[in-house]
């Protein structure tokens, strides 16, 4: 009952193929195909973030697309925020605040914010703390978190 | 489970009609996939409609009104230029169903088929006056959006039947609309009590009104009596207090885990005055 | 914890000179594993892949109690690419009391006790092959009826959940689901009573909440004919897990060897198993081939750690000067279908730690009800204890027109008080922590219409326990220790920081790995705030030994007597007479040559951690109330903490801000909400509302550091205290904004809406 449907799409700049049952999630593509296992799965509907990826740009959960939805799609993921070796703002400031403890949260929360400062280099504290209310982190209360994502938007706007 | 990806509705409207087993269309996704993962629905056929043309666009016609693509995305609402001035309530309340990451997939007609009575855009889509083309095996019909859900989880859509189009009307002169809804927290939650409200101004004085209520009977409702209690009025507290009132008797909600029958009346009350505050000053450009 | 263990770890331990400067101790550099941590890197339970793995589910039942008639797997055995099922019966027989309970909830085997009880699992060559099998396994129930809620479990005609569990203590003629009765104190109550001015007494209620860790529980465990396995999971405690497994499957302990993956969080919850042992039994089944078995988030809720709910009654007498004369509690707590997973006994000596007072007396009913088997979670018992206690006292404190914070500080506990459950305290902080809120900038806030401002203290006895650690030194000088204690928060740099201290070399010539269960000796979890207490002073202990052998070594090599050196800056120096006459031999010179001096260096430690020193804290919230809603806003958070000292200030702070939030949670919207039917309705993050980032604002801290004279570098655990006052701040907080007593959490809108209505 072989129903598998072959995809090519585009992963962190790289062309990948794979076939997947159509029930798949792009989230179980990256992780049970890819061997991406940056994204996590803390819940499978919607409500953690701990899948958050991008999908031609835009932020979504990849527990909610499927696999075969990639066709054709540029798909971002933690694995390729750091550039060439070199460590994303952002994953700097996660380091030097402590705004990690278990660090489970934290692959989906950087995607999600480094999607955020693309569009707005200069948030708020309210716009970051909304921006990331899709992002549970259970361990950190979010504070350092919110100030490494500030930090980081401050030295990148420096950077500019 | 079967995936397909017709080219156009009339494709998509076949393959449903002919289909055996349970069937469900896919946009966003954020509803079916909920579903599937939590063993609620497994469709046998899952007809994915963004292969077909223009279901991405946002569209604003000669006479000011809009056609939204079906697969827009709530953050493509919120992202752009003029929609959002037009209809802010509207485009807010969509903005408030779930997560960042949700917006980037989550649309207007999905959150109307999950037929959810708390679904945060319907109210909105309700006091905004939308209509949806539904695509069937006999062609088109237009139905306006208070007419389509049947009960929680239901529709009226007949076997075959798929929404094609958003259709918002011009918003025109001296009008303003808001959404407001309570949730516990102040993100990620399924709505307590929504309320929708549109209105056109006459200098102070509302001339036309449309009013809402989410969460609070098995459907979405769209309540006459409210738009009563405040067409010809300014505002003021004796109306705003007959709003409130109207909006409670219109109440018939359940207790369940998301809030209880008495809170629900008691905001749906709360929240009417709010959001028609909202409005009003919106329609009066302030 | 039973009481005589609080009181010998309390009063056992060794008196270290902690006034001392440091090098590396209190500062903040990066943790070892963040760039692992920040790149995706880090591999968590679910992120292991072998070769030749089947994947698991696990069919769960939908009531909430109900006995087993037949289970029928034919179906799913037939399935394609199934290769192993199993259901209870097919675990060996014959086990007692704790093992047997553990595995009575790894899977069912006449009854089902909550709902979301396992029945049976599959291993299939796919997650969705193994979903879709679970669904043909056909179980015929014979529904029994259902109690949920803690008072209704106890009250006559009640169902009985087991029989012949109740313990001898439980007084005569009590319903069979109160398994077990406490009960303890101190002073002369009466007299106590009657010398207050006011007497008040109350009864306050808690609901279960989750430890709502982001990563689901998962594993990959392989076993075969021969009785020797493997398991890799996430867990806090990988000898617990060991352990537990061998018992439940009847297996040498010795043969199982489990290594701990990255951990995703687990707050006390992941100190014990659910469904380890199930993976395990799968992979027998199907010829020896790994099992991976990854929990959903549902399956996370439905069936491992809530934590108890409660009922409690509190009774204080106070002076009119705010003086405490005496105090009673009396709390009801369920913590599921087995017998002694309440956390009774810990909250009840929790309840007036915080007090100095002449009369105290403590009663407990540990009570079975239909919900899942509780777990640990963040200072067991303590959050409930201080919602009751610390509640009243704010009563009766604005009832007397007292300040709340002169009032905790008037009857505060302090280094010789005799505390409510029994040692006397050595050096604590309490005093310190009350005095530090008072001067904080954000109690010169002013409030405005519909806020209100909230205080509570809170205490946690933070835990030492069994421990082992090994380090060994490098060729280049470098050093690597080898702890057992799972980094969930920022432990390996903690350990790190102390071992450079100690060591006197660069933080960065340190590694510390988190190792299996065969590559050291037995150590309980990082449980009970003790890795960074525990597995620091262990990891000191064996640098000093390895610092023992490097000066013997050095010594010999001068040819002088080994007491006549000393170790100093990560350096044998000569001392004494001998000083200056050789240049210092260097750890990296020691490591170059040792294969040369004597062999490898290395240094272990082992012991059942004493000296463990208390962490109290005080904790004081601003909120607004929404008149109309009833909805509370959290405006201004301020978290005040005894660390006895901190090693890493930053995950200090991280302690206290993260539980906080758990408590503002707990406060405010989480807690498990059941049907009629005892169904679990919100088992999603959706339905159980966790904090969110737009909930809070920033989270305000102030390190105090009382030094634990029990630690080589005064260290106290802190991981705990910090859930324990949120609770009781908030219920404050939202009485001063609104004029309304909420006494059962969580005190949601539709409830406090309902109080500001009904006056």
């Amino acid at each position: 009952m072989s129903n598998k449907i072959h995809v090519s799409t585009k992963v962190n700049g790289d062309a990948v193929e794979f076939l997947c049952d159509p029930r798949e999630t792009l989230l179980d593509v990256l992780r049970d195909r890819l061997n991406l296992t940056g994204a996590k799965e803390g819940c499978g509907t919607g409500d953690c973030g701990a899948c958050s990826v991008t999908v031609d740009g835009r932020l979504i959960c990849s527990c909610l697309m499927l696999g075969a939805e990639a066709e054709g799609k540029e798909i971002g993921t933690i694995e390729g925020v750091a550039e060439g070796g070199e460590l994303h703002p952002l994953q700097r400031k996660f380091i030097e605040h402590a705004a990690l403890q278990c660090g489970v949260c934290t692959p989906g929360i950087l995607v999600a914010a480094k999607n955020l400062l693309e569009k707005n280099p200069d948030p708020t504290e309210e716009q970051v703390r909304y921006w990331l209310a899709g992002n549970l982190c259970r361990c950190t209360g979010y504070d350092k978190i919110i100030r490494a994502v500030l930090d980081a938007a401050e030295e990148m706007r420096g950077a500019a | 489970m079967k995936y397909h990806t017709p080219a156009s509705f009339a494709d998509a409207a076949a393959i449903a009609a002919s289909a055996s087993g349970v069937t469900r269309f896919l946009a966003g996704g954020t509803d079916v996939l909920v579903q599937m993962r939590s063993d609620i629905v497994m469709p046998d056929d899952l007809i994915d409609i963004k292969h077909i043309d223009g279901v991405k666009d946002i569209t604003q016609n000669a006479d000011g009104s809009w056609t939204l693509g079906v697969a827009v995305a709530g953050a493509e609402m919120s992202e752009h230029p003029t929609l959002g001035k037009d209809w802010p309530g509207l485009v807010e309340a969509t903005d408030l169903i779930g997560s960042t990451q949700v917006q980037g997939r989550a649309t207007l007609v999905g959150n109307l088929c999950n037929g959810s009575p708390a679904a945060d855009s319907v109210p909105a889509q309700v006091a905004a006056g939308v209509t949806m083309t539904v695509t069937g095996p006999n062609g088109d019909r237009v139905a306006a959006v208070e007419d389509l859900p049947a009960g929680p989880g239901r529709l009226n859509l007949e076997k075959g039947e798929v929404i094609s189009a958003v259709h918002i009307p011009a918003r025109g002169d001296n009008a303003g609309d808001a959404y407001l809804r309570f949730i516990p927290r102040t993100e990620m939650d399924i709505a307590v009590v929504g309320c929708g409200i549109s209105l056109r101004l006459d200098g102070d004085t509302i001339t036309e009104a449309r009013v809402s209520l989410g969460a609070v009977a098995p459907t979405v409702l769209l309540v006459e009596d409210c738009a009563k209690a405040i067409i010809g009025t300014t505002l003021d507290d004796a109306a705003l207090d007959a709003l409130a009132k109207a909006a409670e008797a219109a109440c018939n909600p359940i207790d369940d885990k998301r809030g209880t029958i008495e809170f629900r009346t008691d905001v749906a009350g709360v929240l009417a005055r709010r959001a028609a505050k909202i409005a009003y000053a919106r329609a009066k450009g302030e | 914890m039973a009481l005589d263990e609080v009181k010998e770890i309390v009063e056992s331990g060794e008196n270290y000179d902690t006034d001392k400067e440091f090098k590396y101790v209190g500062t903040r550099p990066d943790r070892p594993d963040g760039l692992d941590k920040v790149t995706g890197r880090a591999k968590y339970g679910a992120d292991h892949y072998v070769a030749n793995m089947l994947h698991a589910a696990v069919l769960r039942a939908p009531h909430a109690h109900a006995r087993i008639v037949s289970i029928d797997t034919s179906k799913a055995e037939a399935a394609d690419g199934v290769k192993a099922v199993v259901i209870g019966t097919d675990l060996p027989e014959g086990l007692t009391g704790g093992d047997l309970h553990l595995q009575e909830n790894t899977l069912a085997r006449d009854k089902v006790y909550y709902d979301g009880h396992a029945v049976a699992a599959v291993a299939a060559t796919s997650a969705l092959a193994a979903k879709d099998a679970v669904k043909l396994i056909e179980v015929e129930y014979e529904l029994l009826p259902h109690v949920i809620d803690v008072d209704a479990a106890m009250a006559e005609g009640a169902p009985v959940i087991r029989e012949g569990e109740q313990g001898p203590t439980v007084p005569e003629g009590m319903h069979p689901n109160v398994v077990n009765y406490i009960e303890f104190g101190h002073g002369d109550l009466d007299a106590g009573f009657d010398a207050a001015d006011l007497v008040m007494e109350n009864t306050y209620k808690t609901e279960a909440t989750h430890q709502g860790y982001i990563e689901p529980h998962a594993c990959v465990g392989q076993l075969g004919d021969d009785g020797k396995g493997e398991m890799w999971v996430c867990t806090q405690g990988q000898w617990f897990i060991r352990k537990m497994c061998a018992a439940v499957l009847g297996l040498e302990a010795s043969n199982l060897r489990v290594t701990p993956s990255e951990i995703g969080g687990g707050f006390g919850g992941k100190t014990t198993i659910f469904s380890e042992a199930i993976s395990l039994a799968l992979s027998r089944k199907a010829g020896g081939r790994p099992v991976k078995l990854v929990m959903t988030r549902s399956e996370v809720l439905r069936a491992t750690g809530p934590t108890a709910s409660t009922s409690m009654d509190v009774k204080i007498g106070m002076k009119n000067d705010g003086t405490m004369t005496a105090g009673k509690v009396v709390f009801r707590m369920q913590g599921g279908a087995w017998p002694d997973m309440a956390p009774t006994g810990m909250a009840l000596n929790c309840a007036f730690a915080s007090y100095d007072l002449p009369a105290v007396y403590h009663e407990g009913y540990d009570v079975l009800a239909n919900r899942p088997k509780a777990a640990a979670y963040r200072a067991p018992g303590s959050p409930m204890a201080a919602f009751a206690v610390e509640s009243l006292v704010d009563e009766m404190t604005r009832k007397l027109g007292l300040d709340p914070i002169e009032v905790r500080i008037k009857n505060g506990a302090k280094e010789g008080t005799k505390s409510s459950y029994g040692p006397t305290y050595k050096k604590i902080g309490l005093l310190e922590c009350l005095e530090a809120a008072k001067a904080h900038p954000n109690l010169a806030e002013k409030l405005g219409p519909n806020q209100g401002r909230g205080v509570a203290a809170g205490f946690w006895f933070n835990h030492g326990g069994e421990t082992s650690v090994s380090m060994s030194l490098g060729n280049d000088g470098t050093v690597t220790v080898s702890a057992g204690t799972p980094d969930i928060g920022g432990s390996r740099a903690s350990v790190a920081l102390m071992v450079a201290e100690t060591l006197g070399i660069p933080y960065d010539h340190v590694r510390v790995n988190i190792v299996e269960t065969g590559a050291l000796g037995f150590n309980e979890p990082s449980h009970g705030s003790r890795a960074t207490f525990a597995t620091g002073k262990a990891a000191v202990e064996a640098c000093n030994q390895a610092i023992g052998e490097m000066c013997r070594r050095a010594a010999k090599r001068w040819g002088i007597d080994e007491d006549a050196v000393e170790w100093k800056d990560g350096a044998v120096h000569p001392a004494g007479p001998n000083a200056g006459e050789f240049p210092p031999m260097t750890i990296k010179k020691i490591g170059q040559t040792m294969g040369r001096s004597g062999g490898p260096i290395s240094g272990h430690h082992e012991t059942t951690a004493g000296g463990v020193g208390e962490s109290f804290g005080a904790h004081v919230v601003d909120v607004e109330v929404d008149p109309e809603t009833g909805k509370t806003t959290i405006l201004r958070y301020l978290v005040v903490q005894d660390a006895g000292r901190a090693i890493h200030p930053s995950y200090v702070e991280g302690q206290y801000q993260g539980g906080a939030a758990q408590g503002i949670g707990w406060a405010l919207n989480e807690e498990y909400v059941y049907d009629d039917m005892g169904r679990l309705q919100n088992p999603i993050f959706l339905d159980y509302r966790v904090p969110v980032a737009s909930d809070l604002p920033m989270i305000d801290t102030v390190i105090i550091e009382v030094p634990n004279p029990g630690h080589p570098y005064g260290v106290r655990g802190v991981g705990e205290t910090g859930i324990t006052p949120p609770l009781p701040a908030i219920a404050n907080a939202i009485a001063d904004a609104t004029g309304r007593r909420l006494r059962h959490l969580p005190m949601t809108p539709a409830k406090v809406l309902k109080a500001i209505k009904n006056g």
